[in-house]
């Protein structure tokens, strides 16, 4: 179902929790609102589900305008972030409320309950309680309940922040390739952005409120909107005076600069190549990642970090190296892009 | 003696831990600490107990009977199951109804709302029953209408209710606030997003998770409700087999120095108390069972 939030406002006292959000979402799209904790994702879910009314805008499901419809006949599943199961009916009593509620047929009930137990794996746990469960069976019965009545649009809000990280990769993949099968129309709220990136189709961005950038995870991650989102994706850190760096110098006064490992070269003299372009620092730290070794080396007042694969000689902290810094996303108020190093292409140019 | 059950902390007692060695020092000190509370509640609790029974019983079962079997004693028995009936009731809907209204919505006043039902544990019981007779009485504004309509409520049943209801307000709102407070509303917004209406959301998913604490709440609201004295004492006028109640009965047989008499009244009362305790207990065993035993069984 075709999901459009027109300008949503909700503050709570003095506190702006969706700040003039908009966006439009495709029928059978899987959507990650990623954002820290706080930054309002919750009550965006919150209002498109009805248990929040927004002070502003409009919402439309399906191409309908839902202001005014109770939660109860919005035709919507949510899933909360600590499952809110009923704590004193079964896994099965659970699954079948909403159901019942829709005064369905005994047999239809039953049919229904079988088919999302199998769904979810839930198969010889349906007549246990919730708290005779665990973590993740929590989360499918959850699931499972939500998708009975047929919903057309499922939130899940945090779904997998209460399970531990083993299960919590297994049942990721799981419920990415069971919403897939169904093909419901499912947005997600998280804070890690992992779990949005492996997981949703689209991200949004929610940071203070706003709607910081949408776009499919790569887009995010190769061309960030804005300076939060350059920050919050991937590993990075913020260089607040980029003119000050070798190759950078056209940077105008008053840009900020996001800077990610990959973005870096650190080597001794001869391993880099275009030593003219590169800067020189001393190691500071050397960390083993599992795949590559971790360096951090300082350059002046700056520190910046960088990969360095494991076939090469390990670095030793003290040493002195260039560090070659490839490129860096800039932002100022008005614009924000990719800059290369100038010097780098300068001496291609040269070498050529 | 009923009336002198008081109200349980919110928080349900958690089995009690044991406390290693180390804390609680030597033998001799654990010993006597012990002893002390043993002799403490011999002393305040039990020896009254056994008195009430010894004085019942001291000019045989034969006195004991008859006085219960008073028709002035049946009456004041039937006056009190009379009142709890009505006000126990009433307190149950009111007490789910405002500790629902605390503990699901926000809203202004919220604060003076709870403050407004601890009022009746705050005023002392005579107060409260004095605010009726001032209200209701001959001389209060209302007065003369109610005299010209022929209603009374002051020295009758209604102002018998009317006291008892307000200073065992209390009970089942305080027994559910903390509890529903705790659950939250998360699952109620789940009932509600499942399609479920307020009426649903109420019978099947919000009174199943409060039925132990509410009973609880009752039970001690009947305790108090069935030994109250003050307030109905002031609101009762003491007409004998019409106006009094049973621990009104036993104050009017102990000034005629009828001892005997009326600590047989009394001893109904006692074992009122011990009703109350066996059902509070086993309320409470019950509630912690359901936990205990979801709890050894789950989690896999």
């Amino acid at each position: 179902m075709q999901i459009k939030a027109d300008n949503l406002v909700k503050t709570f006292g003095s506190y702006t929790a969706s700040d003039h959000i908009s966006f439009e979402i495709e029928a059978g799209t899987l959507v990650g609102l990623l954002g820290p904790s706080g930054g309002g994702k919750t009550t965006i879910l919150r209002m498109l589900a009805g248990l929040e009314t927004p002070d502003s805008g409009d919402i439309w499901i399906g191409g309908v305008r839902v202001n005014g419809v109770p939660p109860q006949k919005r035709g919507i599943g949510f899933v909360f972030q600590n499952y809110a199961l009923f704590r004193h009916m079964t896994v099965a009593e659970n699954i079948a409320f909403g159901l019942k509620v829709q005064k369905r047929s005994k047999a239809d009930i039953a049919k229904r309950v079988q088919e999302l137990v199998e769904l979810t794996g839930l198969e010889g746990l349906e007549r246990r309680y919730p708290n005779q469960l665990s973590g993740g069976q929590r989360q499918r019965v959850a699931f499972a309940r939500a998708l009975a009545p047929e919903p057309k649009l499922l939130l899940l809000d945090e779904p997998f922040a209460a399970i531990d990280a083993k299960v919590r990769k297994e049942l990721r993949s799981w419920l990415k390739a069971t919403i897939r099968r169904i093909g419901i129309t499912t947005i997600f709220v998280t804070h890690d952005q992992e779990e949005a990136v492996e997981v949703a189709d689209e991200i949004m961005i929610v940071n203070q409120g706003r709607l910081e950038q949408k776009g499919t995870p790569l887009e995010i991650y190769k061309s960030p909107a804005t300076l939060f989102v350059a920050g919050f994706i991937g590993e990075s850190a913020q260089i607040d005076d980029p003119s000050q760096l070798k190759g950078f110098e056209d940077a105008l006064p008053g840009t900020q600069a996001i800077i990610r490992p990959e973005f870096v070269e650190i080597g001794r003299k001869g391993e880099i190549a275009q030593a003219k372009a590169a800067e020189t620092g001393v190691v500071r730290s050397v960390s083993f990642r599992g795949n590559s070794w971790q360096i951090e080396a300082r350059i002046g007042s700056l520190t910046v970090a960088a990969y360095r694969p494991l076939e090469k000689e390990p670095l030793n902290v003290g040493e002195e190296v260039l560090v070659l810094i490839h490129r860096l996303f800039l932002f100022n108020e008005k614009k924000s892009g990719i800059m290369e190093n100038r010097m780098k292409t300068d001496y291609l140019a040269i070498g050529v | 003696m009923a009336g002198s059950v008081t109200m349980a902390p919110a928080s349900k007692t958690p089995r009690s831990r044991e406390y290693s060695a180390s804390v609680t020092g030597s033998g001799f000190g654990k010993w006597l600490l012990i002893a002390i509370a043993l002799a403490f509640i011999a002393l305040v609790l039990i020896l009254p107990l056994i008195t009430v029974f010894a004085e019942a019983f001291r000019k045989g079962a034969g006195v004991y009977f008859a006085a219960i079997r008073d028709p002035d004693a049946l009456s004041a028995i039937k006056l009190t199951l009379i009142t709890a009936l009505i006000a126990v009731p009433l307190n149950t809907v009111f007490g789910v109804a405002a500790a629902w209204a605390i503990a699901k919505f926000s809203f202004k006043g919220k604060q003076f709302l709870i403050t407004l039902i601890d009022l009746p544990f705050a005023v002392s019981p005579v107060i409260s029953g004095l605010i009726f007779v001032l209200l209701f009485g001959a001389q209060s504004w209302l007065g003369p209408y109610l005299m010209e309509h022929n209603i009374r409520i002051v020295f009758a049943l209604p102002g018998i209710v009317l006291a008892t209801i307000f200073v065992t307000f209390p009970f089942v709102a305080r027994e559910l606030i903390p509890l529903m407070q705790a659950q939250g509303t998360q699952e109620e917004e789940a009932a509600v997003s499942l399609g479920a209406g307020g009426w649903i959301v109420f019978w099947r998913v919000t009174l199943p998770n409060i039925k132990w604490g509410l009973l609880y709440g009752i039970i001690l609201c009947n305790a108090r409700a069935m030994g109250e004295f003050g307030a109905v004492s002031v609101v009762s006028g003491h007409i004998r087999g019409e106006t009094n109640t049973i621990p009104l009965h036993v104050e009017i047989l102990y000034n005629e120095y009828q001892f005997a008499a009326s600590f047989a009244v009394a001893s109904l009362l006692v074992l009122l108390a011990f009703a109350t305790l066996i059902a509070k207990s086993v309320v409470e065993w019950k509630h912690r069972q359901a936990t205990v035993q979801t709890e050894q069984t789950g989690g896999n």
